[in-house]
């Protein structure tokens, strides 16, 4: 059933559920994620959304269904090896690397384009300097990308959270994935940063990367989305263009008046 | 190349003061043990400091290395310098298959663990009587000899550790600074992140666990045929404890930090005749205190402090004496 569809769906989810005892976080949900889109996923707090995340990202195991990421079957794959595949995560609560600086960050995202391990590294082979080398110009260009390259040497304890929030995105597309999964972006930002946010994901999108976007930022998911599901409860409640939802009624009283 | 600007002023220094004090006590003989404990520090500060994964148990690495180059050279007769490389791939086999079950553990539990580990080799060492030769220990030790010239005299042993302790800095030095180094920089800071961006932590963690366990057994295979003599006693879980406290006073993750923790460390009891009693609670105090009132260790804070200090001179003599080209 995947396989025949796996030419224009990245990502593809099939009676996922999460339960964590009694509380059932995520149930029987089902949705595909076209290749080449912003794929929001809207809903109240605590309706599940990082929950999925989590599962995606096989940070949690499901208690049931099946993800099939680029038409393979990847549920359970350890987070490093969909990371090798093409996935790239951000974070809800900011895991930037504190002891490093803006570059050296964005370079460890850059991890899955070198090869050299710690033998080649401590005696600084002639093929670890090249690599060094390239690594750090993609790194550059992720910057590049973000907008930040003059904070390439700056420390990241140092700097404000705004900027933070862009550095993780920054770290993730070095890596050049194909499905880029952002959770919560937006939150924390002031709303010149969130404008400047909303642009860098279209482009995000129209530099090829599928995108998948936890928001609680109506006016930036409508505004950019090309498809929006929302999530009530840990169930889909709805999915369509943005049109469509905003204008459901069962959304407007789950979600909207709930909030 | 001003990357290892700071390592060719300190290799110059080391090999500088055995050429001019051939003969000085404190600077061979003493200095020798320096620079065991520095490539011992070094060694756990790229796992304890960069990877973020503390080991309690690593003089029982060191330990190993002796013994085995011990056992091999004077029961079997191997060449010490062939014995030197089977006692490092046999500490590398035992680490990687230790690693797997511990290194999944984390903070305290991960402490106990090697705590658990280095003292369950450490009563190895002193009740397998028929193979360690027990608490007496082992003596006869053959000394080391390159291209049939014996390394003799404390002169030269100096200058052996001290060229290998020098390519140990050189290669934690290249390592912290390589897609490597920030791999286990990234394990430090957050292992999740480490994963999604497809670092595999456990491989990182068990990579440089087994490298730093080699580094302690190969200098502990120096150091068998230097004394020419093994007990137990110099592999206690207190030396490990001695090691922790030498990587958290330089400053966890500076390699340097952990050269300059080795050398104070090593110093002060050789200066302050009371540390003979009391030394586990001297080591102690110093661990509490630099853990309260230096997080980031002596030497960091030291290392921060100055070149602050220096940019502020810098600053202020900049706007004192405007020059074109200088830029603030
Ligand atoms: N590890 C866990 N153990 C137990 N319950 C959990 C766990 N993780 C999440 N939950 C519960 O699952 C539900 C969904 O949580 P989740 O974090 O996925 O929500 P969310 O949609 O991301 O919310 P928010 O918008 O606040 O980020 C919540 O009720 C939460 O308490
Ligand atoms: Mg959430």
């Amino acid at each position: 059933m995947a396989m025949e569809t796996a030419g224009s769906y990245i990502l593809e989810v099939q009676g996922l559920e999460k339960r964590f005892g009694g509380l059932t976080a995520i149930g029987d949900l089902s949705f595909s994620v076209e290749k080449g889109v912003i794929f929001a996923v809207i809903g109240p707090n605590g309706a599940g959304k990082t929950t999925l995340f989590n599962m995606l990202t096989s940070v949690y195991t499901p208690t049931a269904g099946r993800i099939f990421f680029k038409g393979q079957d990847v549920t359970g794959m350890p987070p490093y090896r969909l990371a090798r595949l093409g996935m790239g995560r951000t974070f809800q609560n900011l895991q930037i690397f504190m002891n490093m600086t803006v570059l050296e960050n964005v370079m460890v995202g850059t991890h899955i384009k070198g090869r050299q391990g710690i033998l080649a590294a401590a005696l600084r082979l002639p093929y670890v300097l090249q690599e060094e080398k390239m690594l750090r110009k993609d790194a550059e260009a992720a910057l590049e990308f973000c907008g930040m390259a003059d904070l390439a040497n700056r420390s990241a304890a140092g700097l404000p959270y705004g900027i933070l929030k862009k550095l993780e995105i920054a770290r993730a597309l070095a890596a050049g994935p194909e499905l880029l999964l952002m959770d919560e972006p937006a939150a924390g930002l002031n709303d010149s940063e969130t404008l400047e946010l909303s642009i860098l994901i279209s482009r995000i999108r129209d530099s090829g990367t599928t995108v998948v976007l936890v928001e609680h930022n109506m006016g930036l998911v409508m505004d950019i989305s090309d498809r929006v599901l929302v999530l009530n409860y840990g169930r889909l409640l709805a999915e369509g263009v943005p049109k469509q939802v905003q204008t459901d009624p069962r959304v407007i009283e789950a979600y909207l008046g709930s909030d | 190349m001003k990357r290892l600007l700071g390592f060719y002023i300190f290799a110059v220094l080391v090999l500088g003061l055995g050429l001019l004090f051939p003969d000085d006590y404190y600077v061979t003989v003493v200095g020798t043990t320096v620079i065991q404990n520095i490539v011992l520090a070094v060694s756990l500060n790229l796992l304890m400091g960069n990877a973020g994964q503390i080991s309690l148990g690593h003089a029982a690495f060191f330990g190993m290395g002796a013994y085995i180059s011990a056992i091999l050279t004077t029961r079997f007769g191997i060449n010490p310098w062939a014995a030197m490389v089977v006692s490092a791939i046999t500490v590398a086999v035992i680490s990687y298959l230790i690693s797997k079950p511990i290194l999944r553990l984390k903070g305290h539990y991960l402490a106990m663990a090697t705590l658990g580990v280095g003292i369950i080799i450490h009563i190895f060492m002193v009740q397998a009587d028929s193979i360690t030769g027990g608490p007496d220990g082992m003596s006869d030790i053959p000394g080391l000899s390159i291209l049939g010239h014996a390394i003799e005299g404390d002169f030269a042993w100096y200058m052996l550790f001290a060229l290998f302790m020098l390519f140990v800095v050189w290669a934690a030095l290249n390592i912290v600074d390589s897609r490597a180094g920030r791999a286990l920089a990234a394990v430090h800071g957050s292992e999740i992140a480490a994963q999604m961006v497809g670092i595999d932590t456990a491989r990182v963690k068990t990579h440089i666990f087994v490298f730093s366990t080699v580094i302690a057994s190969l200098v502990g295979s120096l150091f068998v045929h230097q004394q020419a003599f093994v007990s137990p006693e110099s592999f206690s879980f207190f030396f490990s404890v001695e090691l922790v406290t030498m990587v958290v006073l330089g400053g966890l993750a500076s390699v340097f930090g952990s050269v300059f923790g080795a050398v104070i460390l090593t110093l002060l009891p050789e200066f302050l005749l009371v540390f003979e009693d009391y030394e586990v609670l001297i080591y102690g105090a110093i661990l509490m205190i630099i853990m309260i009132f230096l997080p980031d260790g002596l030497f960091v804070t030291m290392k921060r402090n100055i070149l602050h200090w220096l940019q502020k001179r810098k600053g202020a003599e900049n706007t004192e004496h405007p020059s074109p080209g200088m830029e603030g």
